[in-house]
Protein backbone atom coordinates (compact mmCIF):
# COMPACT_ATOMS: atom_id res chain seq x y z
CA UNK A 1 0.00 0.00 0.00
CA UNK A 2 1.36 3.36 -0.94
CA UNK A 3 0.35 4.98 2.31
CA UNK A 4 2.01 2.54 4.65
CA UNK A 5 4.99 4.70 5.42
CA UNK A 6 3.47 8.04 4.61
CA UNK A 7 3.42 10.27 7.68
CA UNK A 8 0.67 12.28 6.07
CA UNK A 9 -1.47 9.18 6.12
CA UNK A 10 -3.56 10.58 8.94
CA UNK A 11 -4.74 13.16 6.47
CA UNK A 12 -7.01 10.49 5.13
CA UNK A 13 -9.36 11.13 8.03
CA UNK A 14 -12.36 12.70 6.29
CA UNK A 15 -12.55 16.45 6.61
CA UNK A 16 -16.04 16.42 8.11
CA UNK A 17 -14.91 14.23 11.03
CA UNK A 18 -12.08 16.65 11.82
CA UNK A 19 -14.48 19.60 11.56
CA UNK A 20 -16.93 17.94 13.88
CA UNK A 21 -14.29 17.48 16.58
CA UNK A 22 -13.06 21.02 16.05
CA UNK A 23 -16.56 22.24 16.69
CA UNK A 24 -16.38 20.40 20.02
CA UNK A 25 -13.24 22.30 20.88
CA UNK A 26 -10.70 19.61 20.04
CA UNK A 27 -8.14 20.77 17.49
CA UNK A 28 -7.56 18.59 14.43
CA UNK A 29 -3.96 18.20 15.50
CA UNK A 30 -4.99 16.79 18.89
CA UNK A 31 -7.57 14.52 17.33
CA UNK A 32 -5.15 13.13 14.73
CA UNK A 33 -2.57 12.67 17.48
CA UNK A 34 -5.07 10.75 19.59
CA UNK A 35 -6.09 8.51 16.70
CA UNK A 36 -2.50 7.70 15.70
CA UNK A 37 -1.45 7.09 19.31
CA UNK A 38 -4.32 4.68 19.81
CA UNK A 39 -3.59 2.91 16.52
CA UNK A 40 0.08 2.56 17.47
CA UNK A 41 -0.73 1.35 21.00
CA UNK A 42 -2.95 -1.34 19.54
CA UNK A 43 -0.01 -2.34 17.31
CA UNK A 44 -2.09 -1.73 14.20
CA UNK A 45 -0.61 -0.36 10.97
CA UNK A 46 -1.10 3.35 10.34
CA UNK A 47 -3.60 2.58 7.58
CA UNK A 48 -6.09 1.88 10.36
CA UNK A 49 -6.07 5.49 11.54
CA UNK A 50 -9.09 6.57 9.41
CA UNK A 51 -11.00 3.50 10.57
CA UNK A 52 -10.25 4.36 14.20
CA UNK A 53 -11.28 7.99 13.58
CA UNK A 54 -14.54 6.89 12.00
CA UNK A 55 -15.26 4.49 14.86
CA UNK A 56 -15.03 7.30 17.39
CA UNK A 57 -17.91 9.04 15.69
CA UNK A 58 -21.38 9.11 17.07
CA UNK A 59 -20.91 6.07 19.23
CA UNK A 60 -22.26 6.62 22.67
CA UNK A 61 -21.10 3.36 24.12
CA UNK A 62 -22.80 2.97 27.50
CA UNK A 63 -20.26 2.21 30.21
CA UNK A 64 -20.84 1.26 33.82
CA UNK A 65 -17.76 1.60 36.02
CA UNK A 66 -18.03 -0.12 39.41
CA UNK A 67 -15.62 -0.29 42.30
CA UNK A 68 -15.33 -2.95 44.95
CA UNK A 69 -12.23 -3.56 47.10
CA UNK A 70 -10.22 -0.79 45.53
CA UNK A 71 -8.27 2.36 46.33
CA UNK A 72 -9.76 4.20 43.32
CA UNK A 73 -6.24 4.38 41.95
CA UNK A 74 -7.39 3.14 38.56
CA UNK A 75 -10.14 5.74 38.37
CA UNK A 76 -7.57 8.36 39.27
CA UNK A 77 -5.14 7.06 36.66
CA UNK A 78 -7.84 7.25 34.02
CA UNK A 79 -8.94 10.75 34.99
CA UNK A 80 -5.32 11.85 34.94
CA UNK A 81 -5.02 10.74 31.31
CA UNK A 82 -3.36 14.09 31.08
CA UNK A 83 -3.42 14.93 27.43
CA UNK A 84 -6.64 16.64 28.45
CA UNK A 85 -8.08 15.85 25.06
CA UNK A 86 -7.66 12.11 25.51
CA UNK A 87 -10.02 12.15 28.46
CA UNK A 88 -12.32 14.52 26.65
CA UNK A 89 -12.45 12.35 23.58
CA UNK A 90 -13.03 9.21 25.51
CA UNK A 91 -15.68 10.82 27.69
CA UNK A 92 -17.28 12.06 24.51
CA UNK A 93 -17.47 8.71 22.78
CA UNK A 94 -18.63 6.75 25.80
CA UNK A 95 -21.62 7.41 27.93
CA UNK A 96 -20.47 6.89 31.48
CA UNK A 97 -23.69 5.83 33.15
CA UNK A 98 -22.28 5.12 36.56
CA UNK A 99 -18.86 5.80 38.07
CA UNK A 100 -18.59 6.25 41.81
CA UNK A 101 -15.56 8.53 41.79
CA UNK A 102 -16.87 11.16 39.38
CA UNK A 103 -20.65 11.05 39.46
CA UNK A 104 -22.68 13.74 41.18
CA UNK A 105 -25.45 11.48 42.40
CA UNK A 106 -25.16 9.78 45.77
CA UNK A 107 -26.92 7.22 47.91
CA UNK A 108 -30.07 5.48 46.72
CA UNK A 109 -30.31 7.83 43.76
CA UNK A 110 -26.93 6.69 42.46
CA UNK A 111 -27.76 3.04 43.10
CA UNK A 112 -30.95 3.42 41.18
CA UNK A 113 -29.20 4.95 38.19
CA UNK A 114 -26.86 1.95 38.06
CA UNK A 115 -29.68 -0.58 37.85
CA UNK A 116 -31.70 1.57 35.49
CA UNK A 117 -28.70 1.76 33.18
CA UNK A 118 -28.21 -1.99 33.44
CA UNK A 119 -31.81 -2.66 32.43
CA UNK A 120 -31.84 -0.03 29.71
CA UNK A 121 -28.63 -1.19 28.02
CA UNK A 122 -28.90 -4.89 28.77
CA UNK A 123 -26.40 -6.82 26.65
CA UNK A 124 -24.98 -3.63 25.15
CA UNK A 125 -23.11 -1.83 27.87
CA UNK A 126 -19.46 -2.25 28.70
CA UNK A 127 -18.75 -3.00 32.33
CA UNK A 128 -15.54 -1.76 33.90
CA UNK A 129 -14.68 -3.36 37.22
CA UNK A 130 -12.16 -1.86 39.60
CA UNK A 131 -11.12 -3.68 42.79
CA UNK A 132 -11.30 -7.24 44.00
CA UNK A 133 -14.48 -8.96 45.10
CA UNK A 134 -14.47 -10.45 48.62
CA UNK A 135 -16.31 -13.77 48.70
CA UNK A 136 -15.78 -14.60 52.39
CA UNK A 137 -18.69 -14.53 54.88
CA UNK A 138 -21.21 -14.47 52.01
CA UNK A 139 -19.69 -11.31 50.66
CA UNK A 140 -20.26 -9.32 53.84
CA UNK A 141 -16.85 -7.61 53.60
CA UNK A 142 -17.99 -5.31 50.81
CA UNK A 143 -21.58 -4.19 50.38
CA UNK A 144 -23.01 -1.32 48.39
CA UNK A 145 -26.53 -0.14 49.22
CA UNK A 146 -27.04 -3.31 51.24
CA UNK A 147 -26.07 -5.61 48.39
CA UNK A 148 -22.87 -7.60 48.46
CA UNK A 149 -20.18 -7.03 45.85
CA UNK A 150 -20.52 -10.68 44.85
CA UNK A 151 -24.22 -10.32 43.99
CA UNK A 152 -23.85 -6.93 42.35
CA UNK A 153 -20.83 -7.96 40.24
CA UNK A 154 -22.46 -11.19 39.08
CA UNK A 155 -25.56 -9.35 37.91
CA UNK A 156 -23.64 -6.60 36.15
CA UNK A 157 -21.22 -9.03 34.45
CA UNK A 158 -24.03 -11.29 33.28
CA UNK A 159 -25.90 -8.44 31.58
CA UNK A 160 -22.87 -6.71 30.04
CA UNK A 161 -21.74 -6.98 26.43
CA UNK A 162 -18.22 -7.35 27.79
CA UNK A 163 -16.30 -6.69 30.97
CA UNK A 164 -12.99 -4.91 31.32
CA UNK A 165 -11.16 -5.29 34.61
CA UNK A 166 -8.93 -2.38 35.45
CA UNK A 167 -6.03 -2.90 37.82
CA UNK A 168 -4.56 -6.05 39.31
CA UNK A 169 -7.19 -6.33 42.07
CA UNK A 170 -10.11 -6.67 39.67
CA UNK A 171 -8.06 -8.88 37.34
CA UNK A 172 -6.44 -11.32 39.76
CA UNK A 173 -7.43 -10.29 43.28
CA UNK A 174 -4.37 -8.11 43.77
CA UNK A 175 -3.60 -6.70 47.19
CA UNK A 176 -6.85 -7.74 48.93
CA UNK A 177 -6.17 -11.34 47.81
CA UNK A 178 -2.54 -11.32 49.02
CA UNK A 179 -1.70 -13.85 51.72
CA UNK A 180 -3.42 -14.50 54.06
CA UNK A 181 -6.35 -13.08 52.05
CA UNK A 182 -8.61 -12.47 55.08
CA UNK A 183 -11.69 -11.60 52.99
CA UNK A 184 -11.24 -14.43 50.43
CA UNK A 185 -10.99 -11.81 47.69
CA UNK A 186 -10.96 -12.88 44.04
CA UNK A 187 -10.70 -11.22 40.65
CA UNK A 188 -13.57 -11.15 38.17
CA UNK A 189 -12.29 -14.13 36.17
CA UNK A 190 -12.49 -16.31 39.28
CA UNK A 191 -15.87 -14.94 40.35
CA UNK A 192 -17.58 -15.52 37.00
CA UNK A 193 -15.56 -18.07 35.02
CA UNK A 194 -16.28 -17.97 31.31
CA UNK A 195 -17.48 -14.36 31.24
CA UNK A 196 -16.51 -12.22 28.23
CA UNK A 197 -13.71 -10.34 29.84
CA UNK A 198 -10.43 -8.64 29.19
CA UNK A 199 -7.99 -8.08 32.03
CA UNK A 200 -5.99 -4.88 32.28
CA UNK A 201 -3.88 -5.51 35.37
CA UNK A 202 -1.30 -3.06 36.65
CA UNK A 203 -1.11 -0.93 39.73
CA UNK A 204 -2.65 1.28 38.54
CA UNK A 205 -3.97 0.37 35.11
CA UNK A 206 -2.24 2.32 32.36
CA UNK A 207 -4.86 4.79 31.12
CA UNK A 208 -3.56 4.53 27.56
CA UNK A 209 -4.11 0.78 27.54
CA UNK A 210 -7.65 1.21 28.83
CA UNK A 211 -8.38 3.89 26.22
CA UNK A 212 -6.87 1.70 23.50
CA UNK A 213 -9.00 -1.25 24.61
CA UNK A 214 -12.13 0.93 24.43
CA UNK A 215 -11.09 2.20 21.00
CA UNK A 216 -10.49 -1.36 19.84
CA UNK A 217 -13.97 -2.33 21.02
CA UNK A 218 -15.48 0.65 19.19
CA UNK A 219 -13.49 0.06 15.99
CA UNK A 220 -13.88 -3.69 15.66
CA UNK A 221 -16.89 -4.42 17.86
CA UNK A 222 -14.97 -6.94 19.93
CA UNK A 223 -12.32 -7.13 22.61
CA UNK A 224 -8.63 -7.36 21.61
CA UNK A 225 -6.73 -10.68 21.40
CA UNK A 226 -5.56 -11.82 24.84
CA UNK A 227 -2.89 -14.07 26.36
CA UNK A 228 -3.46 -17.02 28.73
CA UNK A 229 -4.12 -14.61 31.60
CA UNK A 230 -6.77 -12.74 29.61
CA UNK A 231 -4.53 -9.69 29.10
CA UNK A 232 -4.50 -7.97 25.69
CA UNK A 233 -1.44 -9.00 23.74
CA UNK A 234 -0.86 -5.48 22.44
CA UNK A 235 -0.15 -4.34 26.00
CA UNK A 236 1.12 -7.46 27.79
CA UNK A 237 2.73 -9.43 24.97
CA UNK A 238 6.31 -8.41 25.67
CA UNK A 239 8.53 -8.75 28.68
CA UNK A 240 9.49 -5.52 30.42
CA UNK A 241 13.14 -6.63 30.58
CA UNK A 242 13.31 -7.08 26.81
CA UNK A 243 12.13 -3.56 26.05
CA UNK A 244 13.80 -1.84 28.98
CA UNK A 245 15.88 1.24 28.34
CA UNK A 246 18.41 -0.06 30.90
CA UNK A 247 18.75 -3.42 29.12
CA UNK A 248 22.09 -2.50 27.54
CA UNK A 249 23.50 -2.03 31.05
CA UNK A 250 22.18 -5.47 32.04
CA UNK A 251 23.94 -7.15 29.12
CA UNK A 252 27.08 -5.10 29.70
CA UNK A 253 27.22 -6.18 33.34
CA UNK A 254 26.70 -2.71 34.78
CA UNK A 255 24.47 -2.73 37.85
CA UNK A 256 23.40 -0.33 40.57
CA UNK A 257 24.05 -2.03 43.91
CA UNK A 258 22.35 0.49 46.14
CA UNK A 259 20.03 3.41 45.58
CA UNK A 260 22.78 5.95 46.14
CA UNK A 261 25.83 4.51 44.39
CA UNK A 262 27.63 5.69 41.28
CA UNK A 263 26.00 2.98 39.15
CA UNK A 264 22.54 4.17 40.14
CA UNK A 265 23.43 7.77 39.32
CA UNK A 266 24.65 6.66 35.90
CA UNK A 267 21.39 4.87 35.17
CA UNK A 268 22.75 1.33 35.36
CA UNK A 269 20.55 -1.77 35.50
CA UNK A 270 18.46 -2.26 38.67
CA UNK A 271 18.61 -6.08 38.52
CA UNK A 272 20.63 -6.40 41.73
CA UNK A 273 18.19 -4.11 43.51
CA UNK A 274 15.50 -6.72 42.92
CA UNK A 275 13.98 -5.45 39.67
CA UNK A 276 11.31 -7.92 38.47
CA UNK A 277 11.44 -6.72 34.86
CA UNK A 278 12.76 -10.13 33.74
CA UNK A 279 9.52 -11.84 34.86
CA UNK A 280 6.95 -9.11 34.19
CA UNK A 281 4.90 -8.56 31.03
CA UNK A 282 3.63 -5.06 30.36
CA UNK A 283 4.24 -2.28 27.85
CA UNK A 284 5.53 0.18 30.49
CA UNK A 285 8.93 0.72 28.79
CA UNK A 286 7.36 1.75 25.51
CA UNK A 287 4.15 3.51 26.55
CA UNK A 288 5.17 4.63 30.07
CA UNK A 289 2.74 6.27 32.50
CA UNK A 290 1.20 9.71 32.53
CA UNK A 291 1.26 10.23 28.77
CA UNK A 292 4.76 8.93 28.25
CA UNK A 293 6.30 10.97 31.05
CA UNK A 294 8.00 8.18 33.00
CA UNK A 295 7.66 4.73 34.51
CA UNK A 296 9.23 3.11 37.60
CA UNK A 297 12.47 1.83 36.06
CA UNK A 298 13.01 5.14 34.27
CA UNK A 299 12.54 6.89 37.60
CA UNK A 300 15.23 4.69 39.20
CA UNK A 301 13.17 2.03 40.99
CA UNK A 302 13.02 -1.61 39.99
CA UNK A 303 9.86 -3.14 38.56
CA UNK A 304 7.71 -4.99 41.14
CA UNK A 305 5.77 -6.98 38.54
CA UNK A 306 2.48 -5.32 39.51
CA UNK A 307 0.61 -6.68 36.45
CA UNK A 308 1.28 -10.32 37.39
CA UNK A 309 -1.19 -12.53 39.28
CA UNK A 310 -0.35 -12.70 42.96
CA UNK A 311 2.50 -10.23 42.60
CA UNK A 312 2.34 -9.12 46.21
CA UNK A 313 3.26 -12.64 47.31
CA UNK A 314 5.43 -13.94 44.48
CA UNK A 315 7.37 -10.82 43.50
CA UNK A 316 8.31 -9.90 47.07
CA UNK A 317 10.77 -9.16 48.60
CA UNK A 318 10.71 -6.30 46.12
CA UNK A 319 14.38 -5.49 46.65
CA UNK A 320 15.65 -9.02 46.11
CA UNK A 321 15.69 -11.13 42.99
CA UNK A 322 14.29 -14.32 44.53
CA UNK A 323 11.37 -15.05 46.84
CA UNK A 324 11.89 -15.85 50.50
CA UNK A 325 12.66 -19.50 51.19
CA UNK A 326 9.70 -20.77 53.24
CA UNK A 327 10.60 -21.67 56.81
CA UNK A 328 13.81 -19.65 56.95
CA UNK A 329 14.50 -16.23 58.44
CA UNK A 330 14.29 -12.91 56.64
CA UNK A 331 18.04 -12.69 56.06
CA UNK A 332 18.40 -16.20 54.65
CA UNK A 333 18.50 -16.17 50.87
CA UNK A 334 18.28 -19.31 48.76
CA UNK A 335 21.97 -19.04 47.93
CA UNK A 336 23.08 -18.60 51.55
CA UNK A 337 21.09 -21.70 52.50
CA UNK A 338 22.55 -23.55 49.51
CA UNK A 339 26.08 -22.58 50.46
CA UNK A 340 25.41 -23.81 54.01
CA UNK A 341 24.10 -27.10 52.62
CA UNK A 342 27.21 -27.61 50.51
CA UNK A 343 29.46 -26.72 53.47
CA UNK A 344 27.63 -29.17 55.71
CA UNK A 345 27.90 -31.89 53.05
CA UNK A 346 31.63 -31.32 52.68
CA UNK A 347 32.11 -31.40 56.46
CA UNK A 348 30.05 -34.58 56.83
CA UNK A 349 32.04 -36.40 54.17
CA UNK A 350 35.32 -35.20 55.59
CA UNK A 351 34.38 -36.78 58.92
CA UNK A 352 33.19 -39.90 57.10
CA UNK A 353 36.49 -40.05 55.24
CA UNK A 354 38.57 -39.85 58.41
CA UNK A 355 36.45 -42.54 60.06
CA UNK A 356 36.71 -44.74 56.95
CA UNK A 357 40.47 -44.36 56.85
CA UNK A 358 40.77 -45.88 60.34
CA UNK A 359 38.25 -48.57 59.62
CA UNK A 360 39.62 -52.11 59.71
CA UNK A 361 38.71 -55.29 57.88
CA UNK A 362 36.73 -53.85 54.99
CA UNK A 363 39.46 -53.72 52.32
CA UNK A 364 38.68 -56.25 49.62
CA UNK A 365 40.94 -58.68 47.76
CA UNK A 366 43.58 -58.33 50.49
CA UNK A 367 44.78 -61.85 49.79
CA UNK A 368 45.66 -60.81 46.24
CA UNK A 369 47.76 -57.80 47.16
CA UNK A 370 51.45 -58.33 46.46
CA UNK A 371 53.99 -56.24 48.29
CA UNK A 372 56.46 -54.45 46.05
CA UNK A 373 60.12 -54.50 46.93
CA UNK B 1 40.91 -65.19 39.69
CA UNK B 2 40.40 -61.45 39.01
CA UNK B 3 38.70 -60.64 35.74
CA UNK B 4 38.78 -57.46 33.72
CA UNK B 5 35.23 -56.61 32.74
CA UNK B 6 34.09 -53.98 30.25
CA UNK B 7 31.30 -52.28 32.22
CA UNK B 8 30.82 -48.67 31.05
CA UNK B 9 30.33 -48.45 27.30
CA UNK B 10 31.48 -45.42 25.32
CA UNK B 11 28.10 -43.58 25.32
CA UNK B 12 27.93 -43.95 29.12
CA UNK B 13 31.39 -42.49 29.62
CA UNK B 14 31.00 -39.74 27.03
CA UNK B 15 27.62 -38.57 28.36
CA UNK B 16 28.98 -38.77 31.91
CA UNK B 17 31.79 -36.34 31.13
CA UNK B 18 29.67 -34.05 28.96
CA UNK B 19 27.09 -33.90 31.76
CA UNK B 20 29.79 -33.20 34.34
CA UNK B 21 31.35 -30.43 32.28
CA UNK B 22 27.99 -28.91 31.36
CA UNK B 23 26.82 -28.98 34.98
CA UNK B 24 29.99 -27.22 36.16
CA UNK B 25 29.68 -24.57 33.43
CA UNK B 26 25.94 -24.15 34.06
CA UNK B 27 26.47 -23.81 37.82
CA UNK B 28 29.21 -21.19 37.52
CA UNK B 29 27.38 -19.15 34.88
CA UNK B 30 24.05 -19.67 36.66
CA UNK B 31 25.49 -18.34 39.93
CA UNK B 32 26.66 -15.28 38.05
CA UNK B 33 23.28 -14.75 36.41
CA UNK B 34 21.57 -14.98 39.79
CA UNK B 35 24.12 -12.77 41.49
CA UNK B 36 26.36 -10.80 39.09
CA UNK B 37 29.35 -10.34 41.38
CA UNK B 38 31.53 -8.86 38.63
CA UNK B 39 30.54 -5.30 37.83
CA UNK B 40 31.74 -4.05 34.48
CA UNK B 41 33.42 -0.65 34.39
CA UNK B 42 31.95 2.49 32.93
CA UNK B 43 33.15 1.56 29.46
CA UNK B 44 31.03 -1.55 29.78
CA UNK B 45 31.49 -4.79 27.94
CA UNK B 46 29.12 -7.65 27.29
CA UNK B 47 29.74 -9.59 30.50
CA UNK B 48 26.19 -10.68 31.29
CA UNK B 49 25.46 -11.13 27.60
CA UNK B 50 28.30 -13.63 27.17
CA UNK B 51 27.64 -15.43 30.42
CA UNK B 52 24.00 -15.92 29.55
CA UNK B 53 25.03 -17.08 26.08
CA UNK B 54 27.39 -19.68 27.59
CA UNK B 55 24.65 -20.75 30.04
CA UNK B 56 22.16 -21.32 27.22
CA UNK B 57 24.67 -23.16 25.02
CA UNK B 58 25.64 -25.41 27.93
CA UNK B 59 21.93 -25.98 28.59
CA UNK B 60 21.43 -27.26 25.05
CA UNK B 61 24.56 -29.44 25.37
CA UNK B 62 23.28 -30.94 28.64
CA UNK B 63 19.86 -31.53 27.09
CA UNK B 64 21.35 -33.33 24.09
CA UNK B 65 23.61 -35.40 26.34
CA UNK B 66 20.71 -36.34 28.62
CA UNK B 67 18.59 -37.37 25.63
CA UNK B 68 21.45 -39.54 24.37
CA UNK B 69 21.85 -41.12 27.80
CA UNK B 70 18.12 -41.81 28.07
CA UNK B 71 18.26 -43.47 24.64
CA UNK B 72 21.19 -45.57 25.86
CA UNK B 73 19.13 -46.65 28.90
CA UNK B 74 17.19 -48.75 26.38
CA UNK B 75 19.95 -49.57 23.88
CA UNK B 76 23.01 -50.15 26.08
CA UNK B 77 24.17 -53.06 28.24
CA UNK B 78 22.44 -53.98 31.48
CA UNK B 79 24.65 -51.66 33.56
CA UNK B 80 23.50 -48.73 31.43
CA UNK B 81 19.85 -49.83 31.43
CA UNK B 82 17.15 -47.88 33.26
CA UNK B 83 16.69 -51.02 35.37
CA UNK B 84 20.15 -50.52 36.89
CA UNK B 85 18.93 -47.28 38.48
CA UNK B 86 15.97 -48.86 40.24
CA UNK B 87 17.46 -51.54 42.52
CA UNK B 88 14.36 -51.44 44.74
CA UNK B 89 12.40 -53.34 42.12
CA UNK B 90 13.77 -56.71 43.29
CA UNK B 91 14.08 -58.30 46.71
CA UNK B 92 17.78 -58.87 46.09
CA UNK B 93 18.23 -55.22 45.14
CA UNK B 94 16.46 -54.11 48.32
CA UNK B 95 18.65 -56.44 50.40
CA UNK B 96 21.82 -55.15 48.77
CA UNK B 97 20.68 -51.56 49.22
CA UNK B 98 20.31 -52.10 52.97
CA UNK B 99 23.66 -53.87 53.09
CA UNK B 100 25.41 -51.00 51.33
CA UNK B 101 23.62 -48.36 53.37
CA UNK B 102 24.74 -50.15 56.56
CA UNK B 103 28.30 -50.16 55.30
CA UNK B 104 28.22 -46.41 54.62
CA UNK B 105 26.75 -45.67 58.05
CA UNK B 106 29.29 -47.87 59.88
CA UNK B 107 26.61 -50.28 61.03
CA UNK B 108 27.71 -53.13 58.77
CA UNK B 109 31.05 -54.45 57.56
CA UNK B 110 29.99 -56.17 54.35
CA UNK B 111 29.48 -54.25 51.14
CA UNK B 112 27.29 -55.49 48.36
CA UNK B 113 29.73 -56.47 45.66
CA UNK B 114 28.57 -55.30 42.25
CA UNK B 115 29.92 -55.25 38.73
CA UNK B 116 28.04 -52.03 37.91
CA UNK B 117 26.50 -49.44 40.22
CA UNK B 118 26.22 -50.20 43.90
CA UNK B 119 22.54 -50.01 44.90
CA UNK B 120 22.82 -46.87 47.07
CA UNK B 121 24.70 -45.02 44.34
CA UNK B 122 22.17 -46.20 41.75
CA UNK B 123 19.28 -44.73 43.74
CA UNK B 124 21.20 -41.46 44.10
CA UNK B 125 21.79 -41.36 40.34
CA UNK B 126 18.09 -41.94 39.68
CA UNK B 127 17.39 -38.92 41.91
CA UNK B 128 20.00 -36.88 40.05
CA UNK B 129 18.41 -37.79 36.72
CA UNK B 130 15.07 -36.52 38.01
CA UNK B 131 16.64 -33.30 39.32
CA UNK B 132 18.42 -32.71 36.01
CA UNK B 133 15.20 -33.20 34.06
CA UNK B 134 13.39 -30.72 36.34
CA UNK B 135 16.31 -28.34 35.87
CA UNK B 136 16.26 -28.66 32.08
CA UNK B 137 12.49 -28.36 31.67
CA UNK B 138 12.21 -25.54 34.23
CA UNK B 139 15.20 -23.77 32.74
CA UNK B 140 13.69 -23.80 29.28
CA UNK B 141 10.37 -22.57 30.68
CA UNK B 142 12.19 -19.54 32.12
CA UNK B 143 14.28 -19.08 28.98
CA UNK B 144 11.16 -19.17 26.77
CA UNK B 145 9.82 -16.02 28.45
CA UNK B 146 11.79 -13.89 26.02
CA UNK B 147 9.16 -14.73 23.42
CA UNK B 148 5.78 -15.44 25.05
CA UNK B 149 4.17 -16.07 21.66
CA UNK B 150 6.77 -18.63 20.59
CA UNK B 151 6.72 -22.39 20.35
CA UNK B 152 9.01 -22.93 23.34
CA UNK B 153 6.82 -20.74 25.53
CA UNK B 154 3.70 -22.55 24.31
CA UNK B 155 5.16 -25.98 25.08
CA UNK B 156 6.33 -24.95 28.56
CA UNK B 157 3.29 -22.83 29.46
CA UNK B 158 1.78 -25.68 31.52
CA UNK B 159 4.66 -25.38 33.99
CA UNK B 160 3.93 -21.74 34.68
CA UNK B 161 0.28 -22.52 35.30
CA UNK B 162 1.42 -24.96 37.99
CA UNK B 163 3.99 -22.70 39.56
CA UNK B 164 4.79 -19.01 39.44
CA UNK B 165 7.97 -18.13 37.53
CA UNK B 166 9.56 -16.66 40.67
CA UNK B 167 9.11 -19.93 42.59
CA UNK B 168 10.46 -21.77 39.57
CA UNK B 169 13.56 -19.57 39.75
CA UNK B 170 13.94 -20.43 43.43
CA UNK B 171 13.71 -24.13 42.60
CA UNK B 172 16.26 -23.65 39.80
CA UNK B 173 18.67 -22.23 42.39
CA UNK B 174 17.88 -24.88 45.01
CA UNK B 175 18.50 -27.77 42.61
CA UNK B 176 21.82 -26.26 41.61
CA UNK B 177 22.88 -26.37 45.26
CA UNK B 178 21.63 -29.94 45.62
CA UNK B 179 23.73 -30.87 42.59
CA UNK B 180 26.73 -29.16 44.18
CA UNK B 181 26.18 -31.26 47.31
CA UNK B 182 25.83 -34.36 45.16
CA UNK B 183 29.10 -33.52 43.40
CA UNK B 184 30.98 -33.67 46.72
CA UNK B 185 29.21 -36.87 47.71
CA UNK B 186 29.85 -38.46 44.31
CA UNK B 187 33.57 -37.74 44.14
CA UNK B 188 34.08 -38.74 47.77
CA UNK B 189 32.16 -42.02 47.46
CA UNK B 190 33.92 -42.94 44.23
CA UNK B 191 37.30 -42.36 45.84
CA UNK B 192 36.29 -44.24 49.00
CA UNK B 193 35.08 -47.29 47.11
CA UNK B 194 38.09 -47.15 44.80
CA UNK B 195 40.30 -47.47 47.90
CA UNK B 196 38.20 -50.06 49.70
CA UNK B 197 37.06 -52.24 46.81
CA UNK B 198 40.34 -52.12 44.87
CA UNK B 199 38.41 -52.61 41.66
CA UNK B 200 39.39 -49.54 39.65
CA UNK B 201 36.17 -47.62 40.28
CA UNK B 202 37.73 -44.22 39.59
CA UNK B 203 39.59 -45.23 36.45
CA UNK B 204 36.59 -47.14 35.13
CA UNK B 205 34.80 -43.91 34.16
CA UNK B 206 37.77 -43.14 31.89
CA UNK B 207 38.49 -46.64 30.59
CA UNK B 208 35.22 -48.47 31.07
CA UNK B 209 36.97 -51.45 32.75
CA UNK B 210 36.60 -52.74 36.28
CA UNK B 211 38.40 -55.56 38.07
CA UNK B 212 35.97 -58.15 39.30
CA UNK B 213 36.46 -61.25 41.41
CA UNK B 214 33.59 -63.49 40.22
CA UNK B 215 33.68 -65.51 43.48
CA UNK B 216 32.58 -62.42 45.43
CA UNK B 217 29.52 -61.76 43.32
Amino acid sequence: MKNDLDPMNAGEIPEEILRKWEAKGISRRDFIKFCTTMTATLALPLTFVPQVAAALEDKRLPVIWVEYQSCSGDSEAFLRANQPTAAEIILDIISLEYAEVIMAAAGHQAEKSKWVAMEKYKGQYLLIVEGAIPTGENGAYCTIGGESAVESAKKLIKNAAATITVGTCASFGGLPAAAPNPTTAVGVRDLVPGATIVNLPGCPVNADNLTATLVHFLTFGKLPAVDVLGRPKFAYGKRIHDNCERRAHFDAGQYAESFDDAGHRQGHCLYKLGCKGPEAFHNCPTIRYNEGLSWPVMAGHGCIGCASPGFWDTMSPFYRRLPQVPGFGVEATADKIGLGLVGATAAAFAVHGVASAFRKGDAMESDKVKKEE
Amino acid sequence: MLEIRYVWEIPVRVTHWINALAIVVLSITGLFIGFPYLIAGVDGGFVMGWIRFIHFVAAYVLTASMLARIYWMFAGNHHASWRAFLPWRTAEGRRNFIKMLRYYTFTGKQISYEVGHNPVAAVAYAGIFVLLIIQIVGGFALYAQYNPGGMMAASTAWILTLIDSQWLRLIHHAIMWLLAGFFINHVYSAALMDIKERNGTLSSIFSGYRYIEPKDL
